[in-house]
């Protein structure tokens, strides 16, 4: 594999990882978020339209950043200062990102982007993305506040009792989800595909959810499976060119195969997984006044 | 209050693509397997919807549907169909089954399906010969090529896919009988990022020119990136690739549109199989650009050639990947042998999937 290779893995890999590492934090607070798709294709279009009329990919994505933690705080009124279902909000801010960005986006279809400049050959997001990974580890199991995140997402009646403000932690992880997603899209129309095209992020929201899942809340493994799932992807179609036969449908599906295959391997042990998995998951928080 | 607000903000999510819908007029409707802004292949049916809007005003209504899932498409198409549309226009070749079952419900609307092969009193099918610009494409990758190597995109093992492969790679061999395609199968029709991932490991693994069979315009820019050469899909890209682009095969259906939805109006309309080509404008080539001088003639050659007929992509005899023969010499294959194409020509590396 020659190093050509594994930048195009990097590359492909990179979107999944920002968006599993927001959504990874916003469900250890025990939030819900399924609007990830939503969140990055906002990002994706305020990313691609500022920085086309600004002419600074940079100012793109602080433009990626900001949408995507707009669409988040609706996320967080609806669901934790209204307490409307996790689920379906999740599933609504879906559909009004994809909505919403083509309208937004009708005026940048067939223009070709800016694209965010690489520094020595490589795009400064990809090692971005692993010094937030760490930053997240770190974070959530070496800090104070990322025992409160935890002790949110597992017990937030606990927390509450202890003098913790549930909804406030919440809010913050949710929006820290939404600027992630928000880089992940950004990263998609700015660096992946400079070109803004409806529904660009096809359907690469989902795969970070499931990664996180999958992942069983563990930064680290996070970023394995989207490498993995990267590795995979490009190496199908290393292989087809190869013409060595391999059916392609089969070598396709191998990505979704293998990286769940392996994470669920990783996670078998019940007791980490139980540990893991925060116990309020999707589950509202109504503070008694 | 707090519910209020809720319900707003309700509201407000579920903000959906309501669209009125009167009654005087004839209506005319679209079901688009991607977004009206792909600038590829929708993007040209939504301009033919334009043109019909132009050329009748008042008289016809026009509605579509965009981006529908092949999996979920009888809803859109039955909804269409209950709102009072005349004549929908389906066009993705996975709507092939689902409109066929709701003409069935429906045997007073009339329904259009691009690039199928299945009719019925109420369904036509109509598609162009891409595989005519497939031909040109590919004897100017043979000629611009260092590496006599082409990278193909491709999308889904379909027939009209795999004709233009093959009519690309007669078109290379016809100059270079050596010559090697590489080919990937992405398994979508429009994913910007994996048509991205597959023009990078095409140029990484020695192809110089790529051809790609997805819509969007990301390979060309990945093309235009690694300093190769590729050709637009669809729609003339050229503003993604102005050092990349050689040129683009642009599919223009707007006089089939115009026609077809004069006959619903004149009351003419019958069923009917369509495959109209570069003779009839509905293939036609972007202008040819960053190529010698030579090369740019010679393709503007071929392309005049084959839409004055006196030549044909598919020119027998040709050979099968398996050595068998097909065709009589001189003549071009049937039509019916090329709308259901499932087999490689010669010298094509890659294994057909199933």
């Amino acid at each position: 594999m020659d190093s050509g290779v594994i930048f195009i893995i990097l590359t492909a890999a990179t979107p999944l990882l920002f968006a599993a590492l927001g959504e990874l934090v916003v469900e250890r607070s025990g939030v819900l978020n399924l609007g990830v798709e939503g969140m990055m294709v906002m990002g994706a279009v305020s990313g691609f339209g500022a920085a086309l009329y600004t002419g600074s990919p940079w100012l793109g994505l602080l433009a990626a950043i900001a949408a995507g933690m707009i669409m988040s705080l609706l996320f967080g009124v609806l669901t934790l200062t209204l307490v409307s279902n996790q689920v379906a909000t999740g599933l609504a801010l879906t559909l009004l990102g994809l909505g919403l960005s083509g309208q937004i986006g009708e005026a940048f279809v067939g223009q070709p982007g800016v694209k965010l400049p690489s520094i020595a050959g490589i795009d400064p997001l990809i090692p971005f993305a692993v010094v937030l990974t760490a930053a997240v580890s770190w974070f959530l199991f070496r800090t104070k506040w990322g025992l409160v995140v935890r002790a949110v997402g597992d017990s937030h009646a606990s927390a509450h009792a202890l003098g913790y403000d549930v909804i406030k932690v919440r809010y913050a992880c949710v929006l820290f989800g939404g600027a992630c997603s928000g880089i992940a899209g950004g990263y998609l129309s700015l660096v992946y595909t400079p070109q803004w095209i409806e529904n660009m992020t096809s359907g690469r929201g989902w795969i970070a959810l499931a990664l996180v899942v999958f992942a069983s809340w563990l930064p680290w493994r996070v970023l394995l499976g989207a490498y993995l799932f990267g590795t995979i992807s490009i190496l199908s179609f290393v292989v087809q060119t190869k013409g060595w036969g391999i059916p392609a449908q089969f070598l396709n599906s191998l990505p979704y195969l293998v990286t769940i295959a392996v994470l669920v391997i990783i996670s078998g042990n019940r007791m980490m997984m139980r540990k893991n998995t925060p116990a309020s998951l999707g589950r509202p928080f109504v503070p008694d006044r | 209050m707090k519910k209020l607000l809720m319900s707003a903000a309700a509201a407000i999510l579920a903000l959906g693509a309501a669209s009125a819908s009167a009654t005087a007029a004839t209506k005319a409707c679209w079901v688009y397997v991607g977004p009206i802004e792909d600038f590829g292949w929708t993007y040209q049916h939504h301009q033919g919807l334009e043109a019909v809007k132009a050329a009748y005003g008042d008289k016809v209504e026009t509605a579509y549907v965009a981006s529908v899932p092949e999996a979920d498409s009888e809803r859109a198409i039955e909804r269409l169909a209950r709102d009072g549309c005349n004549i929908i226009f389906t066009t993705s070749f996975g709507f092939m089954e689902p409109t066929l079952k709701v003409a069935q419900k429906y045997p007073d609307v009339k329904f259009e399906h691009a690039t199928g092969y299945k009719t019925a009193d109420n369904v036509t099918t109509f598609n162009a010969k891409f595989h005519e610009g497939r031909y040109v494409i590919g004897q100017i990758a043979a000629k611009v090529s260092k590496t006599g190597t082409a990278g193909y995109i491709a999308s889904f093992p379909i027939p009209e896919v795999i004709a233009g492969i093959n009519a690309f790679m007669l078109g290379a061999q016809s100059v270079n009988p050596d010559f090697k395609v590489k080919i990937v199968w992405a398994n979508t029709w429009f994913d910007p990022g994996k048509e991205a991932d597959a023009a990078k490991v095409l140029l990484s693994q020695g192809a110089d020119v790529l051809s790609q069979h997805t819509d969007s315009a990301a390979p060309l820019q990945e093309a235009e990136k690694a300093g190769a050469v590729g050709f637009g899909q669809a729609s003339d890209m050229i503003k993604f690739a102005p050092k990349a682009q050689l040129t683009a095969i642009v599919d223009n259906w707007a006089p089939y549109y115009v026609r077809r939805v004069g006959q619903v109006l004149d009351g003419t309309w019958k069923s009917q199989s369509s495959w109209d080509g570069m003779a009839d404008g509905t293939v036609a080539m972007a202008p040819y650009t960053n190529l010698p001088e030579d090369v740019a003639k010679a393709a503007a050659e071929t392309a005049e050639a084959i839409k004055t007929g006196k030549m044909h992509p598919f020119t027998g005899p040709i050979t099968k990947q398996d050595g068998t023969v097909v065709g009589e010499a001189g003549k071009p294959l049937p039509d019916g042998d090329i709308l259901g194409m499932n087999w490689y020509v010669k010298g094509i590396d890659d294994k057909l999937p199933q």
